[in-house]
């Protein structure tokens, strides 16, 4: 019952929705004119920019984008920092969460309002203050900015694990699994890990888009990725340019349109959650609060 | 960030030691053994978070030979750069402002749609991409789009308006907010659908049952509850327009902006014995920010007041 009370009390609007009916059944405002009215200026406002670029790129720069000198170069440097960054944020991000969800629950409010640092921070401050602190032997590598881009892929990461976690019982699951014999490691492979498949691939998601866009730390840094190649290549081909940048933009979408559906699939085969981007919200399981 | 999981310790000791039970000593290192599953996420966070920070901080006061100085300091809160610090801080509240109210508006909409239907799927995975473009990719947007002579521009001028001749420039500070609120508005859409989603249905029955009509729904149920969310994320709307370099860089307007000013000392563009006023900004950016967080707890404290 307490529990129950901290929750409605405490965190009333930023836990996901418990017991939402189906739509319909008690929902009585249907899908208003003024709502189609703000969606469809909200399509103006966003499509028109994008037909605006591609009417300047043209449809020929497209077929040219790859075969640009320092594409590769640009495109791999990119990819080989967002592998690293998702396998250490990952690797970090999951064991903390698990453990604080079942250990240390009062010490979820603290990283909650840690995680929300590296999103305020700006991170022309951050590389300002990295570049004076960060020892010799990885100053001169790509992987300080790998390391950096960790702490800026936490708060995401987090926040997609930690509303997973919040999205089945886990410490019933846990404490399920522990007595009928099974050890921590079993336990996190067989139990833990299923029930976050949606919410692990949505921080894959979004710690790649993060490091696949971030022009900031690697500019100033001095490195070529991609979003950097992109901006010097501008002054050789300014179409060339905008087809690179309107690509990676619908490269992207589709990739996380992707997961979105399939992580939708699997939460209705498994009953878990729905991938929100930033949060995976409860599906309507008949349990009331 | 170490301290501040030391400083948490306590409290949970007193909660979770059994009066009477084991002795202080036990109770304290058995809740230190607990904290040890977050010591790397701590360390990490030290290291890759705190460091840079107090690195930047300490800098602040040294002089390019190390000796301690406030030169730094003055030279960052006058001229061109107390006039960066008032324009950047007046572009992000506007740029924080404008686009939580028309990204509360549209994440509503979505909401509203069924859940898994193509228009919610699609609006919240393209709000995802939109939320981290920026730079020269959305510069080019806007210039083709909204420049002297872009293409909405020249609809515009058919139509008999143009937006030059009546003080629009995409240069201006106007101009730029029209371009963050490309990034801001997704921003805003992703952070507060989670909010939305705990809006019970019920709440909004049990008020129509009471003969309560849409906008009493809004001003005694749905707002308050909302309150608190909206302003966090808010805050965090004005934190990112704050720190948003590339695209203030790359729209190259002429505008004075703190971060392209740092970005500018990072470069190594500096008057010899200034190295460190570009260290004295960064500090001066996270006290704002720090500022607008104190801000934002204030008011949230006052609405969870009013929530009871």
């Amino acid at each position: 019952m307490a529990a129950v009370d901290t929750i409605a009390a405490g965190e009333p609007a930023a836990g996901p929705a418990q017991g939402r009916p189906r739509r319909g059944a008690g929902r009585r405002d249907g899908f208003t004119p003024w709502r189609w009215l703000i969606l469809v200026l909200a399509g103006v406002y966003f499509l028109i920019p994008l037909y605006a670029a591609l009417r300047f790129a043209g449809w020929g720069s497209f077929g040219s984008v790859i075969h640009q000198s320092g594409f590769t170069d640009a495109l791999g440097l990119s990819v080989r920092l967002a592998v690293i960054t998702t396998v250490i944020t990952l690797a970090l991000m999951l064991p903390t969460a698990v453990y604080v969800h079942l250990r240390l629950p009062r010490l979820r409010r603290l990283l909650e309002g840690i995680t929300i640092l590296p999103i305020v921070i700006p991170p022309v401050v951050l590389i300002v203050g990295l570049l004076q602190v960060a020892p010799g032997f990885l100053k001169g590598t790509s992987y300080l900015l790998a390391l950096e881009y960790v702490v800026l892929a936490m708060p995401f990461a987090y926040r997609s694990i930690d509303a997973g976690l919040r999205s089945f019982d886990l410490k019933t699951l846990v404490e399920a699994s522990n007595s009928l014999g099974a050890g921590w490691s079993s336990t996190l492979r067989r139990v833990v890990l299923p029930n976050l498949t949606t919410a692990l691939l949505s921080a894959t998601v979004l710690t790649v888009a993060l490091v696949l866009g971030e022009y900031t730390m690697a500019s100033l840094d001095l490195y070529q990725t991609f979003p950097v190649w992109i901006v010097v290549f501008d002054q050789t081909s300014g179409p060339i340019s905008v087809a690179a940048s309107l690509l990676a933009l619908f490269v992207t979408w589709l990739f996380l349109l992707a997961i979105t559906m399939l992580g939708g699939r699997q939460a209705r085969r498994t009953g878990g959650g729905e991938v929100a981007l930033f949060s995976v919200a409860r599906r309507d399981t008949g349990r009331t609060s | 960030m170490d301290e501040l999981v030391a400083a948490e310790a306590p409290e949970f000791l007193s909660d979770s030691g059994a009066p009477g039970g084991p002795g202080a000593a036990v109770a304290a290192a058995r809740g230190l053994r607990r904290m040890a599953g977050v010591v790397p996420f701590g360390v990490y966070m030290a290291l890759g978070l705190g460091a840079p920070l107090v690195a930047v901080a300490i800098g602040a006061f040294q002089s390019p030979n190390g000796g301690f100085t406030l030169s730094n300091v003055r030279i960052a809160t006058h001229g061109e750069y107390l006039h960066g610090f008032a324009q950047s801080i007046e572009l992000s509240v506007v740029a924080a402002v404008l686009p939580g109210i028309l990204g509360l508006l549209i994440a509503y909409s979505i909401w509203t749609a069924r859940r898994g239907s193509i228009l919610r799927q699609v609006a919240v995975t393209a709000s995802g991409v939109f939320a981290n473009f920026g730079g020269v990719p959305l510069a080019f947007l806007f210039i083709a789009t909204l420049g002297s002579s872009g293409l909405a521009t020249r609809w515009l001028t058919d139509l008999g308006f143009n937006p030059y001749q009546h003080g629009f420039s995409l240069y201006s500070l106007s101009g730029v907010i029209v371009v963050y609120m490309y990034f801001q508005i997704p921003l805003m859409v992703l952070v507060i659908l989670p909010a939305l989603e705990g809006l019970r249905p019920a709440w909004r029955e049990a008020a129509a049952n009471m003969g309560a009509r849409t906008w009493q729904y809004w001003r005694y149920v749905g707002g308050p509850v909302l309150m608190p969310s909206f302003l966090g994320c808010v805050l965090l709307l004005f934190g990112s327009s704050l720190s948003a370099y590339a695209t203030a860089q790359a729209m190259d307007s002429g505008i004075a902006l703190t971060p392209i000013q740092i970005g500018t000392f990072l470069n190594g563009n500096v008057v010899a014995g200034q190295q460190n006023v570009g260290k004295a900004l960064g500090l001066g950016m996270v006290i704002i920010i720090a500022i607008a967080m104190g801000i934002y707890v204030v008011l949230q404290r006052r609405s969870a007041r009013w929530l009871q």
